[in-house]
């Protein structure tokens, strides 16, 4: 099959030139299969294998992992390629778009029933793509999808758009329904090498870290074949070549992070977590699966991502259509992606193993809705009016993400709680990075944050596999002593984290900031519209950042141990994960004795399989935001600048993609941006470092009292000072979004009037944002200052509520009440009277039933049976009563030709 | 010679036909009767053919008459083994098709 398209396509004539693919881009279903193999190999016959079946994990990882690389080798040639030829004017073309645009016949879909059948099973039962069996290869060369999708250099001469490298297409007929066809595939382009590369690369450290990790787990088998399928699921995603593709890969991936964050069901809360995170993301499915329904017929039936995204590019789909289809994708990416207000999930997330939360709740899961965007951006950037506009709900909500995240950030305890919310405000950025048009900046910080979160990540479960707790304030403090390796990388992923030069987060942090063309001020102009709210907000959380991280740097590697010896006042939660290795050993008494044994000597630091991958990851945190220097940096070579982008982001002429325009970046932003950052680590190290250690320490007779009072030391400001503690309260409290969900704990009485001005405020925030838009009553504004208003109404009403009536009960969960009332009084009143229509509607069809239509029946029936008992006597089985009718009749025929003659 | 003559023996040699047919129990004799049926259609074929001035009611006449042959050789070979299988011929005992 390659030879025969090489051949296709090598072809060099004077009039057009075609491009040869590599193997690689072709083949890429490989990557997500080999996963997808070593899931099936482990579930089935881990435990017969050595190690319980992790060495087939990760080999098989570490295949697709060379596979991505190679990839994406073959992807930045093809790039080259198209360099090469920028003289004449190319676009991307499939040729089935355009043959659906000429004939859409109803013999197209009965040739495909044909290949499907006649290139059956036999052929290429061995080609399918791990997850759907469906998935046929009806492509022998012959066929036609095959060399219609293939990627075509079309050249056209004096268009003078400049070469676009083409995505890589392999498309095959999943199903063929009312005479269109449901395709399955690949699509590789440099956003999916970039995926590949990132997703192979963490999930093969995780999984050698997991060995160490998870050693002695009771479950260790089933947790490395989810670990495998998982990773399955998301190469999946990401190599989708049609929508719906997508949306089995988004659902795998969802699956697939139910499983592992319940890793350990036993424990109510972990079970709870895993349910919450697998229904909080159902929420945004509905929007999903109404979003690609919505594009799979407006872009004339076809669920192909690359005409959906050429279609809504060049204009072909109404803006309404893409606005609301982009809104209800939208939704499905807040719960995905940890957004703001569906984030609630994600901390609770962290209930699962660490090593899950460094692979599915940093690295890939929650950037499969980022990833989302970036993929069908022709729809979002044209349905949300991101070019040129100056607000949209994109741009909003990651600007409040990442605001309210690293807020929420400051009072977690947790330090993986801590990660968590840190995880929500950066996936924040990257939503604001879309919203605003800075496309390549969300990627390229989607692949940065992947490698130093996972440092972090992985660097917290260290810390926490030495001292069986995730309790920053309790159980940790003066870590740096014991762990120094740890240690090293932690601070590493800190400070490209926060953000500071030379580091990964700062060249993506920046590229975002300047993308969102705010910076009128001082030269950074550009990019699409003047998105000066999200440069604000986004400068604020990058000194957040730099604050939670430098008191989580503060809480865990300095200071005093603060262990309690013989403490029993942990909470069970706090530890469950950290003693996994004795959890292998059955009972809880063991839980007990394990800490005792642990309490008589020092947390010492992790073994190689810990820190290797943490080493690699902190070194990828250093280097890897050396990829895209921006454009016009003096201090590198012009060749070395905005690489990323020249391979990763698909060029405009490539007609699947819009056509943004690059911010310029701008030094007085960079520098001014890292100035913030450093005040803000500055402020939270002169507490820390300076303030927190000449406090009194309170001399208690035990070193229990001890232990305590140095954890009480390490509060922070805002839980010590009065103006500041109701700040405290709504952050600890997770803005009570949880209490409006469900039904919490109650608040108490201080913490509703909290409530209610902190959804005011936010209610007037969104007003005023539409004001200060000068009232351009386009839907998107109009929508947004519509969602304004119902916060506002909300916070009014539940105010109210709150206020006029105190009743305890009330508060909790006014969702989940409202939900409940109108769920039992409306609905189920609606559901009762259809039912008992039904029932009086069917009794009436049972009447009509038996009376008239087995009426009927029976009485032909009945008819039939007597006419044949009358007729039973005639026949008598005697011949010459036979005769005698015979001759009678031939007598009276006789007579009666007599007569009428 | 007049032809009532030949219709008159010829009707009277049906009718004695069509009474063995229908009322002898013997089926030996009930093909016999129908011999008898047949012999009277061809006395009438004869006769008619002589009154026209045709040989072609003789020619018939002669069909029928093979035909008649082979009839009773079927018919007989059909009451052997009824004979052969019930040790009877009675024909109102053979009412096997009974409904």
């Amino acid at each position: 099959m390659t030879s025969a398209l090489a051949s296709l396509f090598a072809v060099e004539s004077g009039t057009a030139i075609y491009q040869t693919s590599g193997w690689f881009l072709e083949n890429v279903w490989l990557v997500p299969f080999i996963p997808a193999m070593s899931f099936l190999i482990i579930l089935f016959f881990g435990k017969k294998l050595p190690n319980g079946g992790a060495p087939i994990g990760i080999a098989m990882v570490g295949v697709a992992f060379v596979l991505s690389v190679l990839t994406a080798g073959q992807w930045i040639s093809q790039v080259n390629y198209a360099d090469s030829h920028k003289s004449e004017a190319a676009h991307c073309e499939s040729l089935e778009y355009d043959k659906s645009k000429v004939s859409h016949g109803d013999d197209h879909s009965g040739d495909d029933h044909g290949g499907a059948d006649d290139h059956g099973d036999d052929d290429h039962s061995d080609d399918d793509h791990g997850d759907d069996d469906h998935g046929d290869e009806s492509g022998l060369g012959l066929y036609e999808g095959e060399q219609a999708l293939a990627p075509v250099f079309a050249v056209e001469a004096g268009d003078g758009n400049g070469g676009a490298p083409c995505p890589v297409i392999k498309s095959y007929t999943w199903w063929s329904s009312g005479g269109h066809d449901i395709t399955v595939g690949t699509m590789v382009d440099g956003l999916t090498v970039t995926l590949l590369v990132v997703v192979t690369l963490v999930s093969l450290l995780v999984n050698i870290y997991s060995t160490d990790y998870v050693a002695g787990d009771r479950r260790y088998t089933h947790f490395f074949a989810f670990l495998s399928l998982f990773t399955a699921a998301m190469l999946f995603y990401v190599v989708s070549e049609s929508v719906i593709q997508m949306i089995v890969g988004w659902e795998l991936v969802g699956v697939c992070s139910f499983t592992l964050i319940g890793h350990w069901w036993e424990d109510q809360d972990n079970s709870d977590a895993a349910l919450k995170a697998f229904l909080t993301n159902r929420v945004g499915d509905i929007g999903l699966l109404i979003g690609m329904i919505m594009l799979f017929f407006a872009a004339g039936q076809t669920s192909s991502v690359f005409q959906i995204n050429a279609a809504a590019t060049a204009g072909a789909i109404p803006q309404t259509t893409l606005l609301i289809a982009s809104l209800c994708l939208l939704a499905a990416v807040m719960s995905k992606s940890g957004q703001f207000i569906l984030h609630t999930w994600l901390p609770d997330a962290m209930a699962g193993p660490t090593p899950v939360s460094a692979l599915i709740h940093a690295a890939t899961m929650v950037v499969a809705g980022i990833y989302m965007i970036a993929r069908l951006y022709g729809v979002f950037f044209n349905g949300l009016s991101i070019g040129g506009s100056s607000i949209n709900a994109l741009a909003l909500i990651g600007a409040v993400t990442c605001l309210f995240g690293a807020m929420l950030a400051f009072v977690q305890d947790d330090i993986k709680k801590v990660l968590a919310y840190s995880t929500i405000s950066q996936l924040g950025y990257m939503a604001l990075a879309l919203g605003v048009g800075a496309w390549t900046a969300a990627i390229f910080h989607l692949m940065t944050h992947a490698f130093f979160k996972a440092c972090l990540f992985l660097g917290a479960g260290s810390v926490a596999h030495s001292v069986h707790s995730f309790d920053m304030k309790k159980d940790m403090g003066g870590m740096r002593k014991f762990m120094p390796h740890t240690y090293r990388t932690f601070l590493i992923g800190s400070l490209a984290l926060m953000g500071l030069p030379p580091l990964a987060g700062f060249w993506s942090k920046d590229e975002i900031l300047a993308g969102t063309g705010g910076w009128g001020v001082a030269g950074g102009t550009g990019g699409n519209g003047a998105y000066t709210f999200a440069l604000v907000m986004g400068i604020m959380a990058a000194m957040m950042t730099a604050a939670y991280m430098t008191r989580v740097i503060y809480l865990t590697f300095f200071g005093e141990f603060r262990h309690v010896p013989h403490g029993d006042d942990h909470a069970p939660s706090a530890h469950a994960d950290a003693d996994l290795d004795h959890a292998g050993a059955a009972s809880p008494a063991a839980h007990g004795d394990g800490h005792e044994d642990h309490a008589a000597h020092d947390p010492h630091e992790s073994g190689p399989r810990i820190v290797i991958p943490l080493y690699i990851l902190a070194f990828l945190a250093i280097v890897s935001g050396f990829l895209n220097f921006p454009k016009g940096f003096q201090l590198v070579p012009k060749g070395l600048q905005t690489r990323f982008e020249h391979f990763v982001e698909p060029r405009a002429a490539a007609e699947y993609f819009p056509s943004i325009s690059h911010a310029a970046p701008s030094w007085t932003l960079a520098i001014a941006a890292t100035g913030l950052v450093l005040l803000g680590a500055g402020l939270s190290w002169f507490y820390y470092f300076r303030l927190v250690p000449n406090q009194e320490l309170a001399h208690d007779a035990t070193p229990e009292m001890i232990a305590r009072s140095r954890t009480e030391l390490v509060n922070g400001p805002t839980s010590k000072i009065g103006a500041l503690k109701g700040g405290h309260t709504a952050l600890v409290n997770k803005y009570y979004l949880d209490h409006i969900y469900d039904k919490g704990e109650p608040v108490e009485t201080s913490g509703a009037g909290i409530m209610a001005s902190l959804y005011g405020l936010a209610a007037g925030l969104g007003l005023g944002i539409t004001l200060d838009n000068g009232l351009d009553l386009s839907l998107n504004t109009a929508l947004i200052s519509g969602v304004g208003a119902g916060v506002t109404v909300f916070a009014i009403v539940f105010a109210a509520l709150k206020s006029g009536t105190g009743i305890a009960s009330f508060t909790k969960g006014l969702l989940a009440e409202a939900a409940d009332w109108s769920n039992k009084h409306l609905l189920d009143g609606v559901v009762d009277n259809v039912g008992k229509g039904a029932v009086r509607a069917a009794d009436v069809v049972y009447k009509i039933d038996q009376g008239v239509v087995d009426g009927a029946v029976n009485a032909a029936g009945r008819a039939s049976s007597g006419a044949g008992g009358g007729l039973r006597r005639l026949q008598t089985g005697k011949v010459q009563q036979y005769a005698t009718y015979m001759f009678a009749a031939a007598a009276v025929l006789a007579g009666i030709l007599i007569v009428f003659n | 010679m007049y032809l009532t003559q030949f219709l008159v023996l010829s009707a009277a040699l049906f009718c004695i036909g069509v009474y063995g047919v229908l009322a002898r129990r013997n089926a030996v004799l009930v093909l016999m009767s129908i011999e008898l049926i047949l012999n009277a259609v061809n006395i009438n074929l004869v006769a008619m053919g002589a009154f026209n001035g045709t040989v072609a009611g003789e020619v018939f006449a002669l069909f029928v008459i093979a035909v008649a042959a082979a009839e009773v050789g079927i018919g007989l070979a059909i009451v052997l083994l009824i004979y052969r299988n019930r040790r009877s011929i009675d024909l109102h005992e053979v009412d096997l098709l009974k409904g």
